[in-house]
């Protein structure tokens, strides 16, 4: 019996001694319950892929009559690979409850859901929709910023004074889905690259196809397909231009 | 014997049989493996993935089957990640999101010329998932979390690249926040990465502000200004204490302060000093907060919300009056402030206070053995690694060298607990809590944002040192570092100005103000002098400014001719006239200039009808700027300044010269640009 308990011990200390992963703690018990969640802040941000978001990720959870509600357990739903720090918790004294998110190494959207219960153990949720670029969507979103931001973005900052106003042809903003998804990739080259007139359209917009390279352009395009709100959707079939 | 043989075996025919099926099965081991290998797995996967796609009879002639490898031996690449990764090179796959079949993003380089390990890392000639991604006992590279990924490009490429931001950021950080000075950075063309945060020297520190607030500021620099450089070293109370007595022990009393006479109190005019600090953009450089608890204001200099609790005002007004004579190598230029401006100025910043920073710092009478301890102290921190300190030398290779860093082993971490087990994790586990590490460490908490820290470790995952070994086809520029200085009494005067700080000239300056290399062709000299008399901006939506230096008649000529003399292209003569600026040809531009063009769009003519926000204002570009600069401008602006935001629109030889002729007529001087709209 004795060798039996001796075999047990051998095979069981190699086992404990394989596992290296960190212990994850489990997430405090709820001390009150919610029956609503609202975003506050965090939500449809755009980031390079894998890297973290600008703006924390921040949720409110509110009871019956609107009032935040403190200690209710949140927990943030993902894809795998989106790191959110910490993936769950309690809201602290005004009701909220804020994780750090980094998003999946592949471009395109992550849908985060923030979850709660309520004191019935019913699932209240909210969805949240990130933003990751790939590289080229990455120097697109560059080139914007440095270039089209100025006009094409209505919001003025105190480092950038939007030119929106002071143009008599209002420029589309790129998340302009609507709009924007109906021109083809050979359209938008060619407003690009010509400026306004080449679409028949008002020459406040001017030529850039002496200015930005022809890999620059496309790269600008994929950043306006990636923020295109609805999403866009790719027509026909394209083939390698990849070396 | 032979019947022991039985015993064993029976039967012999039996055992002939066994033999010989246990040789079959040995010999099925080996097509089996290969079989369900994992690779062929993926590749069945693939082709089950196009064939429901309409171009499926492409992909397929495209489809290259069994193990593939790029084998590139100058590189020492051997990657077979394309036996698996079989869509890389398909663009018409770029919906699909699973991997491992989504296609290569385009990217500047070829695949096919530069393998995938040598930006990805990982084990290439690894044939399954988990060897060729993750670390085992025999290869210890995993594959680089996308999230570092640009590090990969830092390997070879010095310079800031426009496609990498975080790297770019990273290397930023590590000049700006001070790295570089306890830990030497040798990037791969051998040029050692400098500092770039000027730390102030503290040999004369006691003339500058008090006991007090050198203790309040150790225990925690960020409680003073959010925004200072400066880390945390978590010092104990006797620490700080003593570090504090043995600062004021060793300061000597300075020059500067010397010469300068106790400031006589301004007129209590609380205003005045507010337009003369406004008059004089300090906020170009200097952040303050204002009433609404917003930071306003640019980050070149410190930051002076608490301004009046730091420093002495006699201090202050020598170095309001000469900032050089106490710190050579600052960035603050030398304002011409008389007497009554300084005193005025000392009364506003004066009343920058927030007492509370000092609540806590109840120093007794200093005692030697405090001042010796704070020695020992300042020597084990390696103070002396930024700050000039009298009695202390600068000591070398203070910290680890961080050269090779992204290459460590493993073998040389020691991992702390909660850490996952890889290079990224651990440098940034490192650059975000150093102290986490052992309490006993001596690096400094440095108060990054999370995008900072991953900035960071990007910029150090890149110090692999494998860009050298790299086959010369494939190995990037090397940084040029220019010392270029303006010469003569002028460049005398330029130093002092500080000119460098915010404007770049021959490839070395700031990056706040126009590049000037060839400032000499572009303006006139009569405007030069009254903008120098006069600085007022050109950009209607700018918020920095160039401030005015109260420079005198003589100094303003010997700049004038300096800049008009040296700093001039050898592209055109700026004399040479396009052509005769005729009335028609005057109009002809001008319906140039508000029809085809649209340079309304960015530029204002006439404050009451024109809002283009982006572009210099143009209703004085006829009195500003030359003839011959304008035509060469607008045929090519980014020949002239690299990097101009104004888009090459190929306008024809004759719409330039009817531009140029209406802009040239441009001479008014009293317009003023509309203050809605966002003007400030």
């Amino acid at each position: 019996m004795s060798r039996f308990w001796f075999l047990l011990f051998v095979a069981v200390v190699p086992l404990a001694g394989c596992n290296r992963r960190s212990q994850i703690p489990a997430p405090p018990a709820a001390t009150a319950y919610g029956t609503a969640i609202v975003v506050s802040s965090g939500d449809k941000q755009v980031a390079p892929a894998g890297a973290s978001l600008d703006l924390p990720v921040t949720v409110q959870v509110n009871d019956a009559q609107g009032n935040a509600v403190a200690g209710a357990l949140v927990a943030i739903e993902a894809a795998p690979g989106v790191i959110c720090a910490p993936p769950a918790g309690l809201t602290d004294a005004s009701g909220q409850f804020t994780a750090q998110v980094s998003l999946g190494g592949q471009a395109g959207h992550y849908p985060l859901t923030a979850v709660t219960h309520d004191s019935g153990g019913k699932r209240v949720e909210i969805k949240l929709d990130e933003l990751a670029l790939g590289y080229q969507q990455v120097l697109g979103q560059r080139l914007n910023d440095q270039y089209c931001d100025r006009c094409h973005n209505q919001e003025s900052t105190s480092e950038r004074v939007s030119n929106y106003d002071n143009l008599t042809a209002k420029p589309h903003p790129f998340s302009e889905g609507d709009t924007l998804n109906k021109l083809t990739d050979e359209e938008l080259t060619a407003i690009v690259s010509h400026g306004g007139p080449a679409l028949g359209r008002s020459a406040e917009m001017p030529p850039w196809g002496y200015t930005l390279s022809s890999s620059d352009i496309q790269a600008l395009i994929a950043y306006i397909r990636a923020v295109s709100d609805p999403p866009y959707q790719t027509k026909g079939f394209v083939y390698a231009n990849n070396r | 014997m032979r019947s022991a043989w039985r015993k064993i075996f029976g039967d012999p025919v039996r055992a002939f049989g066994v033999v010989s099926l246990v040789a079959l099965v040995s010999l099925g081991i080996a097509p089996a493996k290969n079989h369900f290998s994992e690779w062929r797995h993926y590749q069945n996967a693939y082709l089950r993935l196009i064939r429901g796609r309409a171009d499926a009879v492409t992909l397929e002639k495209r489809m290259d089957h069994g193990v593939q490898q790029i084998w590139l031996p100058e590189q020492g690449v051997v990657d077979r990640c394309t036996s698996c990764h079989l869509a890389l090179k398909q663009t018409s796959l770029r919906d699909v999101q699973e991997q491992p079949f989504r296609p290569h993003p385009p990217i500047p380089h070829s695949l096919t010329e530069f393998g995938c390990v040598t930006c990805h890392r990982g084990q290439g000639p690894a044939t399954t998932v988990h060897e060729a991604h993750r670390s085992s006992l025999a290869w210890e590279e995993p594959v680089l979390p996308a999230k570092y990924l640009q590090a990969s490009c830092g390997q070879c490429h010095m310079e800031a690249l426009t496609g990498t931001p975080q790297l770019n950021l990273g290397r930023q950080l590590l000049a700006r926040e001070g790295c570089v000075h306890c830990h030497a950075v040798e990037m791969s063309d051998g040029t050692i990465m400098q500092g770039k945060d000027d730390p102030p020297p503290l040999r004369h520190v006691a003339e500058k502000t008090t006991r007090e607030w050198i203790y309040a500021w150790l225990k925690d620099p960020q409680a003073y200004s959010p925004t200072a450089t400066m880390p945390n070293f978590h010092l104990s109370d006797d620490a700080a204490r003593d570090v504090t007595a043995f600062l004021v022990a060793q300061s000597t009393p300075s020059s500067a302060v010397a010469s300068v006479a106790a400031p006589a109190s301004a007129t209590p005019d609380t205003q005045a000093g507010a337009t003369l600090y406004g008059q004089s953009f300090c906020a170009s450089c200097h952040a303050m907060q204002n009433a609404a608890g917003n930071l306003v204001g640019g980050d070149l200099g410190p930051e002076l919300t608490k301004i009046g609790t730091k420093t002495n005002p006699r201090w202050l007004a020598a170095w309001l009056r000469n900032p050089a004579a106490y710190d050579p190598n600052t960035r603050m230029p030398r304002y011409r402030f008389d007497d009554r401006q300084i005193a005025t100025l000392l009364e506003f910043l004066g009343a920058k206070k927030d007492d509370d920073f000092l609540a806590n710092a109840h120093l007794g009478d200093t005692t030697p053995e405090q001042v010796e301890h704070g020695r020992a102290l300042v020597i084990e921190y390696g103070c002396a690694s930024c700050h000039e300190i009298n009695g202390v030398k600068k000591p070398e290779n203070f910290a680890p060298a961080l050269s090779r860093v992204g290459a460590k082993r493993f073998a040389q971490i020691a991992f702390p607990v909660g850490v996952p087990h890889t290079l990224p994790d651990f440098i940034a586990a490192k650059v975000r809590d150093p102290r986490a590490f052992g309490p006993s460490l001596k690096m400094p908490q440095f108060k990054l944002s999370e995008q900072q820290v991953d900035a960071v470790t990007t910029a150090l995952l890149a110090q692999t040192g494998r860009g050298v070994t790299k086959a010369p086809i494939v190995r990037a520029g090397t940084l040029q570092p220019t010392s270029y200085q303006p010469a003569g009494r002028a460049g005398q005067l330029m130093r002092g100005l500080r000119c460098l700080s915010c404007h770049s000239i021959n490839g070395r300056g700031g990056d706040m103000a126009p590049d000037l290399t060839w400032e000499g062709s572009a303006v006139k000299r009569e405007w030069l002098v009254q903008f120098l008399k006069n600085p007022e901006t050109l950009r209607p939506a700018l918020i920095r400014r160039m401030p005015k230096f109260n420079l005198t008649d003589a100094e303003i000529n010997t700049l004038t001719d300096y800049i008009m003399t040296v700093y001039q292209t050898a592209a055109f003569d700026r004399d040479w006239s396009p052509a005769n600026p005729t009335p028609t040809l005057v109009e002809t531009g001008r319906q140039l200039f508000y029809g085809k063009y649209a340079c309304q769009s960015c530029h204002i003519i006439d404050s009451q009808k024109d809002k283009g926000y982006i572009g210099p204002a143009l209703w004085s570009a006829g009195a500003r700027l030359n003839a011959a600069w304008i035509y060469h401008w607008l045929k090519d602006p980014q020949a002239l300044r690299p990097g101009a935001l104004e888009p090459n629109q190929h306008i024809s030889d004759d719409d330039a010269k009817a531009l140029t002729a209406f802009l040239s007529s441009l001479k008014s001087s009293n317009s003023t640009p509309s203050k809605n709209g966002g003007g400030r």
